[in-house]
């Protein structure tokens, strides 16, 4: 009569069935496409993906090639800038808009809607406004300053630059939104305790609020560093990689490589590379924050 | 398997990882039965329920239900109904809809779904209720559809998961005395999960007191309140709790004595669960059990206290003594007159006492 | 990884409203003031607050620069922008960038205009959105009521497969779609939406279904559901915002996309911001910038529209979504 324990695969079945498409994903997309790629790093493959081991060849090359240098080092200029100056502008946006303001939700929807735009949008625009014979330039010379320059699209030394004022326009307000709703989040008794302490409000914010953000900080490093690695759409719009080679960044290079230059193998090493860099900031952020704890 | 009983329970395990949540549990409920499990949170006892209702899969062990096993059949075809804490009503249906879900699921015809529903709502009195969804609802009627929606599947067996904490005092009251009626009228076997001993003294025929995923005790109310069978039950039941002494159990020709640090008393009287033995124990009085002012003269046991606390509760009052260098806990008459720094004479008899083993806390 | 959304959305959530505790400033203007160490009740023209709204409307006005510029370019004839100052609105009002971006301006292959990227963006869009958030929407609820074991296993794999660099997965993806014969076509490019979009999509409902009181769930296996009837009779009645959260995000996102459809689309399947880029940096013949900048317009509109009406969902949206990055 006792009814045996159920095999254990046809236990929960359509809960299997349901999850199939993200094992697949997981599993084949993933975890195998990962691998097949980094694999295929070693090889020569050029037009078509052809299993022949050359070990590093891949690697000796592309830090050999001056494009794929200088990609790495307008990925830390531009990185590190877009990090400081998101946090910085972010912060002071929040910090400001949460001074209890009439028309928040106006300024809000302002500061936040280019981020509802696509990068293409957002490069095409700023490539128009910074414009040297229409643009921010043009208009400051007609105006009568006729040595004003202000043109980084066009001069390679700070075009990276031009780039950089269009990504902050795009994505800004969202790092606004996420360290507003970080202050919101804030036990209200703080401000209370600290103004009955008489703590000046700055002093509350560097001393008291700053640290308790912490999470909301490191959420937010975490967002920003990973979309950095990953820009391309901007470039590709809004400079093309130049003027030259001067606004390059390694997910351009990879496309290109893979795509346009029928190089496939120097492709899945850049790839890789990027990879590996978006892993050294986000496993130590997994390990610290999902480490200890678990399950949840 | 007793032939007569509506559930048996076979060492049941339940493990989530490395955590043993219930342990080799063994449990028979009787036909017709309530029975109240009874623990403090995470005690296991909603977590038991839970395997009853076939809503956890269990790590091992067997579950019968009127004498067939349901260990691993689906929660709808174990023939139980089940009441929720949150009353977890469907919201976007109508009560109507609530009390009719399982049996349309269940495939019945819409005469027999209209007639049973219909059948539910007169015996709960829901029935002006029948067509509104359950958030225009106050607490206790949504605990009433949620009740109904047990009702109309016409099962053996109730579960309760807490069903009335998150009312509030007064509607508790009056609906824990409702589940009473509901029982004595149908006469289902039902298991009730709380942590109110309230509820578990007055509702239930028997008391399973849970701790750490075992049952500590399964007796009537009557009887976990008189001889608790460990010092954590005694501890658990009655409020204020009992008061315990520390000492020293010496056997003597004539029975035994109590050694503490106001002295030495007789045991004279005393039920031990077994043969006296000396050794180091706790003497557990409820302070409903001590007698104080002129009536402790009469008492086997006497202290000298000296009140430190009072709290009038109007019917009672609780009054907090120190003697023989430690505290006390005394219900006395609500009408007496005492104050803070009054000497108050208290004395209680063995018959009253249970005395717990100082290392396994077990009674003796 | 999944608490760091319900984190986001948690405090995204509450953002919209303005805290209540702002009584002690309240107490301070209209109350009682207890002897003359009270602060002074603060005017609305204060120091404080002409600086405080001068830096909010100077942050505003830069912002708003680019939007200002696209909209007076796109209405201004050739000659007026050669003529002057791209801020300046225009002298003379027409229309006619508009119609030619919309139907005539000319890509490098063709002539004919963003329409036909427009409708491929929505052949493209529609469809990724349907079938992304029907799978992941299962997924999340199977996740969140139905664990089986390596459940959780794969979800972790998943939430960092968002994190990976889709340049990584880009040419394995190409092989996969070229095997089953789907490489370039719609539905190649909607297989790649959904799965890029699963794991953001699946948190997302995961976490919303678990949010939702699990005795529900255990109230309605007992009243005899399985797992489809659950989700279509109980749970989603009980989910249209998130559905609706969803979808934006998912609009947004694969109308926004440029990477995937210039990879796994041909040019005449191309969406709307492949062609725009194309339009506007095609080398080929004079630069029309009202044309340009209404065909950017034009592109734009619909996730701005989408976000004008959407406001607070938009948000929560984001804020889940974020962390795709």
């Amino acid at each position: 009569m006792a009814a045996s324990r159920p095999l254990s695969l046809f236990r929960n079945l359509s809960a299997k069935i349901a999850a199939i498409p993200m094992i697949l994903t997981a599993l084949v997309v993933f975890v195998g496409g990962t691998l097949w790629t980094v694999a295929y790093s070693f090889t020569s493959s050029k037009l078509l993906p052809k299993w022949k081991f050359v070990g590093l060849d891949q690697y000796e090359r592309l830090w050999d090639t001056r494009r794929w240098m200088v990609s790495i080092e307008n990925l830390f200029i531009y990185g590190l800038c877009m990090l400081v100056l998101c946090f910085v502008i972010g912060f002071v946006l929040a910090a400001l808009m949460d001074q209890k303001i009439r028309f928040e939700s106006a300024f809000r929807t302002i500061i936040l809607y280019p981020y509802a735009l696509s990068f293409i949008v957002t490069g095409l625009v700023w490539q128009w406004v910074l414009n040297p014979e229409f643009g921010v330039q043009g208009i400051v010379r007609s105006l009568g300053w006729q040595s004003f320059t202000f043109d980084p699209l066009y001069n390679a030394d700070i075009a990276i630059y031009g780039v950089l004022i269009a990504a902050l326009w795009q994505g800004s307000g969202l790092i606004m939104v996420l360290m507003l709703a970080g202050l919101r989040g804030i036990d209200q008794d703080i401000w209370k305790a600290s103004r009955v302490d008489g703590i000046p409000a700055w002093k509350t914010y560097v001393f008291i609020i700053i640290p308790m953000m912490r999470p909301v900080f490191i959420t937010t490093l975490v967002l920003v560093a990973a979309a950095i690695v990953k820009v391309y759409d901007l470039v590709v719009a809004q400079t093309g990689g130049g003027p030259g080679i001067a606004t390059e960044m390694p997910a351009k290079y990879v496309y290109d490589y893979m795509f346009g230059g029928q190089n496939l193998g120097q492709g899945f090493a850049a790839s890789t590379m990027m990879l590996l860099a978006v892993l050294i900031v986000v496993i130590p952020w997994a390990y610290m924050e999902f480490g200890s704890k678990n399950r949840g | 398997m007793t032939m007569n009983a509506s559930i048996n329970i076979k060492d049941l395990s339940l493990s989530f990882g490395a955590v043993e949540v219930i342990k080799d549990l063994n449990l028979d409920i009787g036909q017709g039965e309530f029975l109240v499990l009874l623990g403090s949170s995470g005690c296991g006892k909603s977590t038991l329920l839970n395997c009853i209702a076939g809503l956890l899969d269990v790590s091992d062990g067997q579950i019968f239900i009127q004498g067939k096993n349901v260990t691993w059949e689906e929660p709808s075809d174990r023939g139980i109904g089940m009441v929720f804490q949150s009353y977890a009503l469907y919201p976007q249906m109508t009560v109507e809809g609530n009390l009719s879900f399982g049996l349309k699921n269940a495939g019945f015809s819409k005469a027999e779904v209209a007639e049973r529903v219909a059948k539910a709502a007169r015996i709960l009195q829901i029935e002006p209720l029948l067509k509104r969804k359950p958030g225009a609802l106050s607490g206790g009627q949504r605990q009433r559809v949620a009740i109904g929606r047990a009702l109309v599947r016409d099962v053996d067996v109730f579960l309760f998961d807490e069903p009335l904490s998150n009312l509030d005092a007064k509607l508790r009251t009056d609906l824990r005395a409702e589940i009473k009626e509901l029982h004595q009228t149908l006469r289902n076997t039902m298991i009730y999960v709380t942590h109110d001993q309230i509820e578990a003294m007055t509702l239930a025929d028997r008391i399973a007191i849970m701790r750490g995923g075992k049952i500590l005790q399964l007796a009537t109310p009557k009887e976990i309140y008189n001889r608790p069978n460990c010092k954590y039950v005694a501890d658990f039941i009655g409020s204020p709790s009992m008061n315990f002494i520390e000492g020293q159990i010496a056997t003597t020709a004539t029975g035994a004595t109590f050694t503490a640090a106001a002295g030495t008393f007789p045991l004279d009287g005393y039920a031990f669960d077994g043969a006296p033995t000396a050794g180091a124990a706790w003497l557990g009085i409820r302070p409903e059990h001590i007698a104080s002012g002129a009536e402790a003269a009469s008492r086997a046991i006497r202290m000298e206290a000296t009140v430190q606390l009072v709290e009038p509760l109007g019917s009672d009052t609780l009054v907090r003594v120190a003697a023989g260098g430690q505290r006390f806990w005394v219900r006395l008459d609500g009408r007496v007159e005492i104050h803070e720094g009054d000497a108050l004479p208290i004395g209680f008899n063995p018959v009253r006492c249970n005395l717990f083993d100082k290392t396994s806390e077990a009674r003796l | 990884m999944a608490d760091l959304s319900t984190h986001l959305q948690a405090h995204a959530e509450t953002i919209p409203q303005t805290r209540p505790a702002a009584e002690a400033q309240g107490d301070r203007k209209s109350g009682f003031q207890p002897g003359p160490r009270g602060a002074k009740p603060r005017k609305s023209f204060s120091r404080r607050n002409i600086l405080l709204y001068g830096t909010l409307i100077m942050v505003s006005l830069y912002y708003l620069v680019p939007l200002w510029v696209m909209v007076m370019t796109s209405l201004k004839g050739m000659p007026e922008i050669r003529m002057g100052n791209i801020f300046a609105p225009p002298l003379e009002i027409t229309f006619e960038p508009w119609v030619k971006a919309w139907s005539e301006a000319c890509t490098g292959l063709n002539c004919d205009g963003l329409s036909r990227g427009f409708w491929n963006s929505v052949r493209i869009t529609v469809p990724s959105v349907v079938v992304s958030i029907a799978i992941a929407s299962v997924n999340g609820y199977a996740l969140a009521n139905w664990k089986f074991k390596g459940a959780d296993t794969f979800f972790t794999i998943l939430i960092f497969g968002a994190f990976i660099p889709y340049q990584v997965m880009l040419y394995p993806m190409v092989i996969l779609l070229r095997e089953i014969g789907l490489y370039g076509t719609l539905t190649g490019l909607v297989i790649v939406h959904s799965i890029f979009g699963m794991p953001i999509l699946t948190l997302l409902f995961r976490n919303y279904f678990t949010s939702l009181p699990e005795e529900l769930f255990k109230a309605a296996r007992v009243d005899g559901a399985g797992f489809w009837r659950i989700y279509v009779q109980i749970m989603l009645p009980m989910s249209l915002p998130i559905f609706v959260v969803a979808m934006i995000l998912q609009v947004t996102g694969i109308w926004n996309d440029f990477l995937f459809g210039v990879i796994y689309t041909k040019p005449d399947l191309y969406p709307m911001t492949v062609q725009l880029n194309n339009i506007v940096n095609s080398v080929q013949g004079v630069k029309e910038y009202n044309v340009n900048m209404a065909a950017t317009l034009l592109t734009g509109l619909v996730p701005l529209v989408i976000y004008l009406i959407s406001g607070k969902l938009f948000v929560r949206g984001i804020a889940a979504g974020a962390v795709k990055g």
